[in-house]
């Protein structure tokens, strides 16, 4: 490990490893260091992701794809499915992710692109002076070691501590952080190719409870609650085990995975001079659905490039690297973290029989693109009343 | 205080993320509660397995 970097990343997940690659790609000195002894366990993640989401980042590889969907189906409070299928030829759609090898293939081209990798490695204070970060304390088994960088890339996810350390505050309130549990089930009767949603404020208040097909008799069997809903006695957990109890009783649970995800907006502000926040970090996480994989790449290439232009001019003030900020909140992702964010306000405060009338209005879709915004968008003509009842919302739908 | 159950924490860091006072930190595979915690309870409320708890010394 050298004593100074153009680049540190902090976090070795989906956000600082695409960091890595495109900053040691644009010839930058970059160090990458991840906490946990392995890149990518523990999982922490139903990892769905969309087909051409995924393409903008990485070609598909049947090492690290459990399963292709081809469709979805959302069960309603009353039991009602709403099936939705996708009719183009080809059937694009998404893709059930293995992140223990996804994450590490992203690791790996990243420290083919020239990054220097270190794993089992914390870091446990920014180095700061005059108000600014310029790297950070290392602590790798017992050994401590001072880092400077040009700039930091803090993408040390939902737990980030390095921002707060920094001064900014990245604190999830209780409300918008979904408290879940995942297990990773064998020997089930599933559809293999259709991911399944349930909702409701019995089966899980203020979020879902999903399947998400691993291969022909297995799933991610999971399910997210509000913090504000949680509690001894009816904690994610025990909603998830009458859940499994009930549907697959004969099932093998092979992985138990528990986490946390933000459901919150993204943080007011993800730069500070020298510093910067990408993916679960900066709360970049879709609010509506919890998916954070694609967003958390999309955050961590910005920033890279960002950096990197920063570091050519000589300035990585936070006036500079604000660029960043300003690119990712206008994007596509920045504009549907909003949207849905509001649709998310909009749905959690809906009684079941709301929920099932809405449901109930669509009894199948064939989308021509699979998205939230199109589900949404149909939704909406088949519900004319909600166009009231979303207000503002429903004229950045149209 | 605060009462980490280890056999019961799944080192996810779901309730690092919502401490007001910044006082937890997963390192590795086990939480640390720094002196700064205030018992407040809201990482016990949002842990999905139930390994926090406040304990209220006498």
């Amino acid at each position: 490990m050298k004593s100074k970097y153009d680049i540190l990343i902090v976090g070795g997940g989906p956000a600082g490893a695409i960091a890595a690659k495109t900053a040691a790609q644009k010839g930058l000195s970059v160090c990458l260091v991840e906490k946990r002894p392995a890149i990518g366990a523990p999982v922490r993640c139903a990892e769905g992701i969309g087909k051409e989401a995924l393409a903008e980042f990485i070609e598909p590889d049947p090492r690290w794809i459990s399963a292709d969907m081809t469709g979805a189906v959302v069960v309603a409070p009353d039991g009602f499915e709403m099936t939705l299928e996708s009719s183009m030829a080809g059937g694009k759609v998404g893709y059930i992710l293995d992140r223990k090898v996804f994450d590490r293939e992203l690791v790996w081209q990243a420290a083919d692109a020239g990054a220097d990798v270190f794993v089992k490695t914390r870091a446990s204070a920014p180095l700061m002076s005059d108000g600014r970060v310029r790297g950070a304390q290392l602590e790798y088994c017992g050994n401590v070691q001072k880092v400077n960088a040009e700039v930091v890339i803090a993408a040390d996810g939902v737990e980030s501590k390095f921002s707060k350390w920094a001064g900014i505050d990245t604190t999830v309130p209780v409300r918008e952080i979904m408290s879940s549990v995942q297990y990773v089930m064998a020997d089930i009767d599933i559809n293999p190719s259709a991911t399944i949603f349930y909702l409701g404020n019995e089966v899980a208040p203020e979020g879902y409870l999903w399947v998400f097909p691993k291969g022909k008799r297995a799933a991610n069997v999971g399910i997210g609650i509000s913090g504000r809903k949680s509690g001894k006695g009816h904690r994610a957990k025990d909603y998830l085990d009458r859940f499994v109890k009930q549907k697959f009783p004969h099932g093998k649970t092979i992985e138990c995975i528990v986490g946390g995800v933000s459901v919150c907006r993204p943080l007011d502000c993800t730069v500070a001079d020298g510093l910067m926040l990408a993916g679960d970090a900066a709360r970049v996480v879709d609010p509506l659905t919890g998916g954070g994989i694609y967003n958390a790449m999309f955050t961590g290439k910005l920033a890279a490039e960002t950096a990197a232009a920063c570091i050519a001019k000589g300035d990585t003030s936070k006036k500079a690297l604000m660029a960043y900020d300003k690119a990712w909140r206008a994007s596509k992702m920045g504009k549907g973290i909003e949207r849905n964010y509001l649709i998310k306000e909009y749905l959690i405060k809906q009684s079941d029989e709301k929920l099932n009338a809405i449901v109930h209005s669509v009894s199948k879709l064939d989308l021509k693109e699979f998205s939230t915004l199109t589900l949404v968008k149909e939704l909406l003509k088949a519900n004319p009343k909600l166009l009231v009842e979303l207000g503002t919302l429903a004229a950045s739908l149209r | 205080m605060l009462n980490v159950h280890r056999d019961i924490c799944g080192y996810c860091g779901c309730c690092v993320s919502v401490c007001p006072e910044g006082a937890l930190e997963l390192i590795d595979a086990y939480l640390s509660v720094g002196e700064n915690c205030t018992g407040c309870g809201i990482c016990a409320k949002v842990c999905p397995l139930g390994a926090l708890e406040v304990v209220h010394e006498k």
